[in-house]
């Protein structure tokens, strides 16, 4: 059974039938081609697949697709372009705080929230707010100077 | 305008793809009319296969075909072969066994491929792959490797389940020196099973093209031209000419991307056999099945010293799990990159070491990061940590009195190796002043006084890496060159296109080797453009594994682009209208010797392509310039981590309160991207230490199936680290590079395993040390 589904994705609204078994990540990547959001684990733990929805960090795996109806998602390709970055993508380039990029982009969806919910960065809660998304690269150091740095230019 | 760049941290390339999206993995990819695979799993550790039913699995919707493993038998499709021969100590050959792409008659692992369903879409694979009905006969199965030589035997003809028994070193000798010793230090240990888990599951895209014949695959591979010389030369699927590999953006590898795997093999021929192209992309519980394992090793080692604290004899006895299969490199890793390292920084003269390796209906297991190195510096680590312990000697200084001095070198160590070089009590020293060890005892006693235990572990490690030479490698066994190619193509108007048979997978190489090319022609980095990953654009490469794209791949583009300077200087001397030996180079210039008549890079480039005015008579046109590298013995990172803990008693939770390495890889091009390799490695060696390891049940069932099970190192899980250089260059590369990239999951396992039962006051809490063990091993001092 396919059911319609209508949101806002970067900004733009889209509407499209999809099976009521689609995630979230299987409409951002399948149908509309927004291969920046990737699928690292089948256990909603690993956190690659990480996107906003209505402006807090959620898992697109673990979400349907008819449930985001009416929502506002925000993946990476609209979180910043190449042209105009946004810190925190400018901070990981700059902090070396990626390797093979495939945790990345979830990485940095998750840091923007975490930015901008918790009022009182520190290194442990950094590392505590990034509990959720997995890294087999990095070893972390850099993400975590990365959040650092994006932190103080979002807040100035 | 000019520009050396080499030492430089500059900023990764590669990277404005990945932090905006646009990264393109093979997943990413989609190719018009593509059907999906998936792949029928075996249930059984060890089952017999009678009927595969795939009658109802046929008639699913979208479903195009239910191929089996016995279909493929049918079909002659080749065995997955091992790279590696090693012989064993009478010098009979290893057990090699048939390993099928898919099993047709027996299987031998949880996860091993039985059939591939292929569908219009992802769903309908997976739906119908449920439907296919296998009738499994079950049989006991060998799982634990030290039970493995009185089991049942897995294989008719490889009796005791043993694959080999190797040895290196002088048996009589060593045992002489123990029997004499003033000291003997003895140690039981297991190298816990690792799965590597690459945050990208493997995937692949096979796609075969009825009217050219041509088959193009792409695939999350480390090296890609050896994945088309395995499926070529001995599965015997396409002829090389006939296959295009493509690995594109790949998200991380850690060795588990080295190997040709029964999946992409399956993929190829299906597509050959349909004539569509097909995709199939891991769950990360295939992930967990079926990516090949590392580590599992089981040891027993005696360390004999003298009454001065210097070592006279190391004998080792290890026990090897290879799994149920010989995956492509497994046999190399527990012998060629294990006993070799035994001496690691230390004039021990005798050692001796005898490894075993034995199947089990586990998953095939291979190299991962480090493989072997880790498993040689965890042994000796530890066991040098127990000497002092036991003979009430500073772990620091028993370790220093027995190091190979720079004058040592060329160092000629008793288990074959030959260390060029290398300073390894600068890098104690510099590791010790960065961790402050001078003030740890006060450090400890303000633990102490919270009621908390702190404790300090060292290892000093080295490494054999860039793989080498070819000559001795096949002497030794192994089944391909050691060495790498590169091009260098400048184009008409001064940029240069290299490209090279290392593939990045995270290390940085478009970044790294765009330094060096544009620093040895003096031109912006932002000029030179690096192409990896593709069969159908270098001819020829070995890829990226044991820290090698640099020392080895890296001075294949130097002796290139070596070349393209000396066709420069002959077209610049025949512009200049004088002899080559008249003309410097230097900074992107080409100028007579005591004079200002010059012509730029860039303008010899252009001449090169358009030879108006061009020595066509003595010279071709064009300025593009291709070399091989095979190098004249492995390089020899090595250095020190020290690593300090602080465990809070009532819960056995270990806060590692600094990590310090200190590492001596050479000559270093982009120091940022360095450091960064260095902390991953660590991680992936905290994450063996304290978090990780792969279970299999007596029944040979994966406990361990997923990141709910699987302990994987998270942001929380560890500290900041501190990172240091030394630097004795290589002496046989022209880059003067070693590697970077394993050091980290060498060095670090024992160091932290030191610090934890020097805090504990414990001899040994085996790997990983989890918080119950720690805690029970608390309880029982405390006892």
């Amino acid at each position: 059974m396919s059911i319609s589904v209508t949101l806002s994705i970067n900004g733009k609204s889209v509407t499209r039938d999809c099976p009521a078994n689609t995630t979230l990540v299987e409409l951002l990547r399948e149908k509309l081609h927004l291969t920046g959001t990737h699928v690292g684990c089948d256990t909603s733990q690993c956190g690659t697949c990480t996107v906003h929805m209505n402006g807090r960090a959620i898992k697109a795996c673990t979400i349907l697709a008819v449930q985001c109806d009416g929502a506002e998602v925000t993946t990476i390709e609209g979180l910043g372009s190449a042209d105009n970055l946004h810190p925190m993508q400018e901070a990981f380039r700059e902090c070396h705080g990626l390797q093979c990029g495939f945790c990345t982009p979830g990485m940095i969806m998750s840091a923007v929230d975490l930015v901008n919910r918790e009022e009182n960065l520190d290194e442990r809660v950094i590392r505590e707010g990034l509990e959720g998304n997995i890294c087999r690269c990095t070893g972390y150091h850099n993400i975590v100077r990365a959040v650092e740095t994006a932190a103080n230019r979002m807040r100035n | 305008m000019t520009e050396k760049s080499i030492g430089k941290s500059v900023l990764r390339r590669e990277d404005m793809r990945f932090i905006t999206g646009k990264g393109q993995y093979t997943d990413d990819i989609n190719l018009r009319g593509q059907a999906y695979g998936y792949f029928v799993r075996s249930p059984y550790a060890h089952a017999d296969i009678g009927e595969v039913d795939i009658s109802v699995a046929t008639d699913m919707p979208g479903v195009i075909a239910v191929l089996t493993g016995q279909a493929l038998a049918a079909d002659e499709v080749g065995s997955l072969p091992c790279g590696w021969m090693i012989h064993s100590k009478d010098g009979s050959e290893m057990k090699q066994p048939p390993h099928p792409v898919m099993a047709a008659a027996r299987v031998n692992y949880v996860g091993e491929p039985v059939a591939l369903v292929v569908a219009d879409s992802y769903m309908e694979a997976k739906n119908a792959a449920e439907v296919v009905a296998v009738d499994y006969s079950e049989r006991d199965p060998v799982v634990a490797p030290g039970d493995a030589r009185s089991a049942p035997a897995i294989y008719e003809d490889v009796p005791e389940n043993t694959c080999y028994q190797w040895e290196l070193g002088d048996r009589e000798a060593t045992e002489s020196a123990i029997a004499a010793a003033a000291h003997v230090t003895s140690y039981e240990l297991t190298n816990n099973r690792l799965i590597p888990n690459a945050m990208e599951p493997r995937a692949a895209i096979a796609d075969f093209n009825a009217a050219t014949e041509d088959l193009t695959l792409y695939t999350t591979s480390q090296n890609p031209h050896l994945v088309r010389l395995i499926l070529t030369a001995f599965i015997q699927l396409a002829p090389e000419h006939r296959l295009r590999v493509i690995a594109p953006d790949v998200g991380g590898g850690f060795g588990s991307k080295i190997f040709v795997y029964s999946e992409e093999t399956a993929l190829a021929w299906a597509s050959m056999k349909l004539g569509i192209a097909i995709k199939w992309t891991a769950e990360r519980s295939e992930s967990f099945l079926a990516d090949a394992h590392g580590r599992d090793h089981v040891t027993t080692a005696q360390l004999a010293m003298d009454e001065q604290g210097r070592f006279l004899g190391l004998k080792v006895k290890t026990t090897a799990n290879m799994g149920a299969y010989l995956s492509t490199f497994a046999s190399s890793v527990p012998t060629y990159l294990y006993g070799t390292l035994l001496a690691g920084q230390y004039k021990t003269p005798n050692i001796y070491v005898e490894v075993d390796a034995v199947f089990t209906n586990t998953a095939p297991v291979d190299a991962y990061r480090g493989a072997g190195r880790p498993e040689a510096t965890f042994l000796l680590e530890r066991i040098v940590e127990l000497a002092a312990r036991e003979t009430g000697r500073d772990p620091v200084e028993l370790r220093r009195i027995n190091l190979i001095q720079p004058g040592d070198f060329p160092y000629q160590t008793p288990v074959a190796l030959e260390y060029d070089i290398g300073d390894y009590e600068a890098s104690l020293n510099r590791a010790l002043e960065m961790a402050e060890y001078d003030t740890f005892a006060e450090r400890k006693a303000a633990s102490e006084a919270k009621g908390h235990l702190r404790g300090i572990g060292f290892s000093c490690y080295i490494e054999a890496c860039g793989l080498a030479p070819s000559q001795v490698a096949g002497q030794l066994g192994a089944g391909v060159g050691l060495w790498e190619s590169g091009e260098v193509r400048v184009n008409p108007t001064g940029s240069v296109t290299v490209l090279t048979g290392t593939h990045s997978h995270g290390q940085g190489h478009e970044t790294t080797f765009a330094q060096l090319v544009a620093s040895r022609f003096g031109i912006p980095v932002d000029d030179v453009e690096v192409v990896h990953g593709d069969t159908g654009k270098l001819d020829f490469g070995l890829g990226t594994y044991g820290s090698r794209s640099l020392a080895v791949g890296g001075s294949a583009l130097a002796k290139a682009a070596d070349k393209v300077v000396e066709k420069g200087r002959l077209i610049a001397a025949h512009l200049l209208d004088t002899d080559a030996g008249n003309i410097d180079f230097d900074d992107g210039e080409y100028r007579v010797k005591d004079s200002n008549q010059s012509r730029t890079f860039q303008e010899i480039a252009f001449a090169a392509y358009v030879p108006h005015d061009y020595p066509l008579e003595d010279l071709e046109p064009g300025l593009a310039e291709k070399a091989f590298y095979d190098p004249g013995n492995f390089t020899y990172p090595a250095g020190t981590h020290i690593c300090e803990v602080e465990i809070d008693p009532e819960t056995g939770v270990v806060a590692i309160d600094r990590f310090t390495a200190v590492d001596d890889f050479g000559n270093i091009i982009n120091p940022m991207i360095v450091e960064g390799q260095v902390h991953g490695g660590i991680a992936q060696g905290i994450g063996q230490a304290l978090l990780e390891t792969c279970v299999y049940d007596e029944t040979g069932q994966l406990q361990t199936g997923s990141y709910m099970d699987y302990c994987m190192p998270r942001a929380d899980d560890l500290p900041d680290f501190s990172v240091g250089l030394t630097n004795t260059p290589c002496t046989h590369n022209p880059v003067g590079a070693k590697g970077c990239g394993e050091a980290g999951a060498i060095g670090s396992p024992p160091a932290v395993i030191n610090a934890i039962t020097d805090a504990v006051g414990v001899r040994d809490i085996p790997m990983p040390a989890t918080p119950e063990k720690i805690w029970r091993a608390i309880q029982e001092v405390r006892a």
